[in-house]
């Protein structure tokens, strides 16, 4: 709803901020840098909240963590929306002046009591009065989340639910109020920002914008065509279908990430074509049919990081990259140079600098100011505008500049992998500290902290198997099978089960999970399949 | 707590230890299995650090991996911290092996052939040499650790008497030898009324000063105080009733008084001595300083190897605040004041009242440099009385009418009754020998104010001790006599040893120093001259170490050099 895809708040705030919600983020082991500006927040005396199935290592951190069952977050943020509503905790000059559609959003949100969360999400009344009563009247607050928000089949809604009570409290576009979706890798927002994504061009220009669209058309010598391209379940879906045939990879290993590994691998195996670019010679470029050693983004090329924070920052190449890898950029100039394309060789700051030319929002950032200034945060339209802390400024500007801001009332729908007594336990998948994505990076480095692939159970489900920690366990959902050895969790509650994503080779755990996706952002319910778990019988 | 990087679980017993000590705090307590409370609900709790590795130290006779690591997570704590603290502090055996060990004094004011004796007839057991146990009065002491129980002190330590504890008898309680020059001020009941009835302490005048405290308000109890010249009496002499004007005057809304009742100096037993005989007086004295400064929390840091004290003035509390003087609403006035007593763990410097803080806070207990002085900044960094037993009796001494200007004597060594003596300030020390029945033999030197004290020669017996500001310092006012049988070199080196092994670490001049003393007054013992790099070492120590341990570290040191007292075999020729 507000646009640019991006934080609007700074890490420096919430380490000032009076309230934190985590909702839906393991930041402790996800995000440790950024939770490291959380903990200062904590000892400057900021008040934590953690939503979260698990008490994770994050909500070991907070004042409160309640517990909701998982893929029911609406029931609960529409709860402490009425609850605001009900208790008169509105900020009502804000709400007047700069919304719109907030006589819907009371109406949609009215049946919406405690009792009623509490009977949907598990956490009892009290505390989701607490949690409403904390945001209302914090003077302010951060509300931070991520996959456990987006990654289901409304994730898009789950969204719209939080930034809804943003706007219910002004919790939007001040200094230490703010909407912190946090980013899982060094460079996600940046990859945004360069128009990695199906329907935006670099700077977050829509495509279906005919001058912005115009501007690119000319400076590019060529037509783009007006329609959104495919987001990745698209394009999967598109490979069953058979209308896409030929897949450039770059950097990614859906082999292993995607979910319903299964469909997923019968699809890349059905390909004409497949090309993969990668540091390592992945699960995935062991399926394709050309594999490009590319160089390391972080040590071996040169050119710019966006953090969470929309921070631009400078990367420098300290070595050259081993054997044939190559940098992406060089990678790329050479296949056009080989389709018939005269494009010189490829310099880091040329190509910045034509995105400058093409993006008004990173348009004032020079490599000369990045590395003077130590990063910019955008919008930086000009070269002396000095980058924005904080989004939605013009919020609070009196007279309004700019559009209203809408409400955007949604319903909650319960997860689509329903559970039965077929499929009686919930299983949700996440991180462990030492492990990244499909371990392709990490999975070779030693780690004194590491524990694999498992199972994580409440000892009343092991008990009930019945499997003692370590013990082998057949895992099985509606789409997959697998074995994993057990590790019994007290944290965990009867009913809820957890899987680590890094261990693919070991325990494929994208077997089990949910390929059935967002339709307004293409992601996977990745977070909320239905698996029954038995003894392996042998 | 995600720091938990220690795979070791606890064991049964230990986690039941740990939880009965945390479940006074409401926190970290799943609520069903759908919220929970913790994160700085939890970590505020840090105080309660060090109560849970006693229970664990106590219930399985160390901290184990387990052990630590469960309590870390409770509270939030950083396992590496948590290390920290618990290695900190002597009485906590960090580890997964339990022993018994039995602990001996063969501190200044033992008797070293007693000592060797003792060790020799213990068998079976783990056996470790350690400071001053405050029972100097009564020959040798050493304390029981037997794994399950807590620690047990043994006075008048036998071989005989050190198994049956170990077999779980009860060890038989020492008597104390009081004594007093004039009249009795301070030990007025003493000895005479039953430590634990609260009856018999209003019958010996109890609670009389409070009730005056309360009917004439705090601007004249300062005025009392101030005209009876009274001073701190845990070493360093500060009028008492500055102190407490500036805390009363504080507009904070949390005060804390505290009772420095971590007595370690060695050759020292007048705490103890109170603690365990008139426990009574000192929470009057403590919730007198309460009302009167607006302090509603009281805590007494009672020294860790003081199991009896501990025992009688925990009944003590209870007893009061059931009878209505801890509490809300103490006798009708409408103030509040409750208090809580902390054990110490075996560590010296806690005596030192910022350590003290750190260590009821759940630290390691590192002194900070002041100002700003406690009055300000105390503990949990609120405004703070911190007191001294027997300053805080002293109090209450001088606001019932019973009198002021006499001061505590601990007296052991080569004296005919060891014991403690009570004396009007400007006593001599010759006065004092007399007092408790002579010495044994030719007088060689006397150690006043314990290991931070000084050596004065046999000959100059006559100089008077006092409060104010004089040539010999007054320090705790224990007096340990040493007739010429002593090997003074032994002493001597045992005092450099004590300030070496108490040392806190942290400031380098006292860590550093605190060695090299050691080193060097063993090789100028051994006939090397060393005394240009003493005197440096003792220099640096006094002029550049955080607290007063490092300052003082080098007087006792520094005195019998100067006196002469060692070096020539320790004997007189």
């Amino acid at each position: 709803m507000f646009g640019a895809g991006g934080g609007t708040s700074s890490y420096e705030e919430i380490e000032t901020t009076d309230l934190i919600l985590l909702w839906g983020t393991n930041a402790r082991v996800a995000h440790p840098i950024f939770f490291h500006h959380v903990l200062k927040g904590i000892d400057n005396g900021a008040g934590v909240f953690a939503i979260d199935p698990r008490r994770s290592e994050s909500a070991a951190w907070a004042d409160h963590w309640l517990g909701i069952d998982v893929g029911t977050d609406i029931a609960l943020s529409n709860a402490v929306g009425r609850e605001i509503i009900a208790a008169g905790l509105v900020n009502e000059a804000f709400v007047d002046r700069v919304t719109t559609g907030f006589d819907e959003y009371r109406a949609a949100v009215e049946p919406c009591t405690l009792e009623w969360a509490e009977s949907i999400t598990g956490v009892p009344a009290a505390s989701i009065r607490e949690l409403a009563h904390a945001y209302a009247t914090a003077e302010t607050a951060q509300l931070c989340w991520t996959l456990g928000i987006t990654e289901h089949h409304n994730g898009s809604d789950n969204v719209f639910s939080l930034i809804n009570l943003s706007l219910l409290t002004g919790h939007i576009g001040r200094y230490g109020s703010g909407l912190v979706p946090i980013r899982g890798q060094n460079n996600v927002q940046g990859g945004g920002d360069m128009g990695a994504l199906p329907n935006k061009l670099p700077g977050f220009q829509d495509v279906a914008d005919d001058e912005a669209r115009g501007a690119f058309e000319r400076a590019w010598g060529t037509t783009i065509p007006p329609e959104p391209g495919w987001h990745i379940s698209a394009m999967f879906e598109a490979m069953e279908r058979r209308d896409l045939r030929a897949l450039y990879v770059i950097g990614e290993n859906p082999a292993q990430s995607e979910a319903n590994a299964t469909a997923v691998r019968a699809a890349l195996t059905g390909l004409d074509h497949l090309v993969v670019q990668d540091l390592y010679l992945t699960a995935t470029a062991e399926l394709a049919d050309v594999v490009l050693p590319a160089a390391a983004g972080w040590a071996e090329t040169d050119g710019t990081f966006t953090s969470s924070e929309r921070r631009v920052q400078r990367v420098r190449k300290a070595i050259e990259p081993p054997g044939e890898a190559r940098d992406d950029m060089v990678i790329l100039v050479d296949l056009a140079r080989r389709f018939g394309h005269d494009w010189p060789d490829p310099v880091a700051e040329d190509v910045w600098d034509e995105l400058r030319s093409l993006s008004p929002i990173h348009a004032g950032m020079s490599y000369q100011r990045l590395e003077e200034e130590g990063g910019l945060q955008w919008p930086c339209r000009t070269e002396d505008d000095p980058g924005d802390l904080f989004l939605h400024g013009r919020l609070w500007e009196d007279p309004l500049v700019g559009p209203r801001a809408p409400f955007v009332p949604v319903n909650y729908r319960p997860p689509l992998d329903e559970l039965t007594r077929e499929f009686p336990i919930r299983l949700t998948t996440g991180r462990h500290l030492d492990s990244y994505n499909t371990g392709v990076q990490t999975g070779q480095l030693d780690s004194p902290r590491r524990t694999g692939g498992t199972i994580d159970l409440s000892p009343e489900d092991a008990a009930a198997i019945p499997a003692t920690a370590g013990e082998s366990v057949r895992v099985t959902s509606r789409r997959g099978t697998l074995v994993a050895p057990v590790r019994i969790d007290d944290r965990l509650r009867v009913g809820l089960a957890f899987m680590p994503i890094h261990y693919p080779d070991e325990v494929d755990v994208n077997l089990l999970t949910n390929d059935e996706w967002d339709p307004k952002s293409g992601t996977a319910e990745f977070k909320a399949a239905a698996i029954r778990v038995e003894r392996v019988e042998s | 707590m995600d720091l938990r990087h220690i795979a070791a679980d606890p064991s049964p017993v230990e986690r039941e230890a740990v939880d009965a000590v945390l479940a006074e705090g409401e926190f970290d307590a799943p609520i069903g299995d759908r919220t929970a409370v913790g994160g700085r609900t939890a970590s505020a709790r840090r105080d309660l650090l060090l109560p849970a590795f006693h229970a664990l130290n106590d219930a399985a006779g160390r901290i184990s991996e387990g052990g630590l690591g469960y309590v870390c997570e409770r509270l939030t704590v950083p396992p590496a911290e948590g290390y920290g603290v618990a290695t900190f502090y002597d009485l906590f055996a960090v580890g997964d092996d339990a022993a018994t060990v039995v602990r001996v004094c063969d501190d200044v004011g033992s008797d070293p052939d007693a000592v060797e004796e003792l060790i020799a007839g213990l068998d079976g057991v783990t056996v470790e040499r350690c400071s001053c146990l405050g029972h100097c009065d009564t020959g040798s002491a050493a304390i029981v650790h037997v794994p399950g129980s807590g620690p047990v002190e043994v006075p008048a330590a036998t071989a005989e008497r050190i198994s049956a504890v170990i077999a779980g008898e009860s060890p038989e309680e020492s008597v104390a030898s009081l004594g007093a020059i004039g009249d009795r001020v301070l030990l007025a009941r003493a000895g005479s009324v039953d430590p634990s009835s609260i009856e018999d302490y209003q019958r010996g005048g109890g609670y009389r000063a409070l009730a005056e405290a309360v009917t004439i308000g705090s601007g004249a109890v300062f005025d009392i105080l101030s005209d009876a010249g009274l001073r701190g009496r845990g070493g360093a002499g500060f009028p008492t009733a500055d102190k407490w004007k500036a805390v009363a005057g504080d507009e904070s809304t949390v005060k804390y008084v505290v009772c420095n009742a971590d007595e370690s100096e060695p050759g020292t037993f007048k705490d103890r001595t109170i603690l365990e005989l008139d426990p009574f007086a000192v929470i009057e004295g403590m919730t007198l300083a309460g009302l009167v400064t607006g302090a509603g929390e009281g805590f007494i840091y009672v020294r860790g190897e003081y199991v009896t004290a501990r025992r009688r003035i925990e009944h003590a509390v209870e007893t009061a605040r059931s009878a209505g003087y801890l509490g809300i609403d103490i006798m009708g006035t409408g103030l509040s004041f409750d208090i809580e007593v902390r054990r110490g763990a075996g560590a010296y410097v806690c005596g030192e009242e910022t350590a003290l803080f750190r260590s009821i806070e759940g630290f390691r207990g590192e002194p900070r440099a002041k100002p700003p002085f406690p009055t300000r900044v105390g503990l949990f960094g609120a405004p703070t009385v911190i007191g001294n037993v027997e300053t805080l009796i002293g109090v209450v001494a001088a606001l019932d009418g019973t009198g002021s200007g006499t001061k505590l004597f601990p007296i052991s060594g080569a004296v005919r009754r060891p014991g403690l003596y009570e004396a009007p300030l400007g006593v001599t020390v010759a006065e004092l020998i007399t007092a408790a029945g002579g010495a044994t033999g030719p007088v060689r030197t006397v150690l006043v104010g314990g290991a931070a004290g000084r050596f004065i020669d046999g000959s100059d017996l006559h100089v008077p001790l006092d409060d104010a500001p004089t040539e010999v310092p007054l320090g705790s006012g224990a007096l340990v006599v040493f007739d010429e049988s002593v090997d003074m070199d032994r002493v001597v080196r045992r005092i450099a040893r004590f300030f070496r092994d108490e040392s806190c670490g942290q400031c380098v001049p006292c860590r550093i120093g605190t060695v090299r003393q050691v080193e060097a007054l063993d090789r100028h013992l051994s006939g090397a001259d060393e005394r240009v790099l003493l005197d440096d070492v003792s220099a640096v120590l006094r002029d550049a170490s955080i607290c007063g341990l490092g300052q003082l570290a080098s007087e006792a040191v520094q005195s019998a050099l100067d006196l002469g007292l060692v070096g020539t075999g320790g004997r007189n020729a």
